[in-house]
């Protein structure tokens, strides 16, 4: 932790970790959020009556 | 001068609370019922963005009232630092979530520009708040950021009135104007929001 964190150097690309692996668990984050079934809902039951 | 509802139609507070009423009617702004298509996780990315944005204010809020060696040399005050630190990650996180998950749903379609737009800039206005954070943190870290910064910041032609190596600037913005930003910002975008519905999706 009292060092400064490894880097991934490909070609242009210059990223820490760390920030790597924060971004990779928001696009998992993301993904899991369009797939996984949001509890208590069913669809069409509840709509609102809205224009 | 009276309208036929006996209400004065000269006066500039009755206009105000007409088109109020009429803009913001409570079963909008306080809703118990959503369309269903609300029903998805990524909808709840917007509500984890705004109940990070309260742990951040109320951690700053103690962080401010006890100052820099409380936070620095007590576990209490590590402990409340650490909160303010990782609920702006959160924030910062969620906030981001919510923004891919609002780009591809289009979210600005059917008048919901002004939404979008308040968005960006309570991005960019928060941006700015937690840098100015990293400022105020009265370490090695804050006068480490302060000293790179500087020619960056000053590059940009605002250096005269931004200076990153004023503490006392950095943290009257960070504890004062920019939180009131951000707030007032979250609030009028909460307030778009209601007045239009959440965007339905793309068909």
């Amino acid at each position: 932790m009292d060092q400064p964190a490894g880097y991934l150097h490909w070609g242009f690309i210059l990223i820490s970790w760390p920030n790597l692996l924060v971004i990779g668990l928001m696009v998992v984050l993301f993904g899991l959020a369009l797939v996984l079934p949001f509890p208590g809902h069913s669809s069409s039951v509840n709509e609102e009556k809205k224009p | 001068m009276s309208s036929a509802q006996g209400e004065p139609t000269g006066s500039w507070t009755a206009a105000a609370r007409r088109q109020l009423e009429r803009r913001l009617p409570w079963e909008n702004l306080l809703p118990d019922r959503q369309p269903f298509y609300v029903g998805s996780w990524v909808y709840v990315f917007g509500v984890v963005t705004i109940a990070a944005l309260i742990w951040v204010v109320l951690s700053g809020v103690v962080l401010a009232a006890f100052g820099p060696q409380w936070w620095h040399l007590s576990s209490a005050g590590r402990f409340v630092n650490s909160l303010h630190f990782w609920s702006v990650q959160v924030f910062f996180v969620f906030m981001v979530l919510h923004l891919w998950g609002q780009y591809f749903m289009a979210s600005w379609r059917q008048g919901r520009a002004p939404t979008w737009m308040i968005g960006v800039v309570t991005f960019a206005v928060s941006i700015v708040a937690a840098f100015t954070g990293y400022l105020s943190q009265q370490n090695f870290a804050a006068q480490y950021i302060a000293i790179n910064a500087k020619d960056a910041v000053n590059s940009t032609g605002v250096g005269g009135f931004f200076n990153v190596l004023n503490f006392g600037q950095m943290y009257g913005l960070h504890v004062m104007l920019l939180p009131i930003a951000v707030i007032a910002l979250v609030f009028l975008h909460i307030i778009q929001v209601r007045m239009r519905g959440v965007v339905p999706p793309i068909e």
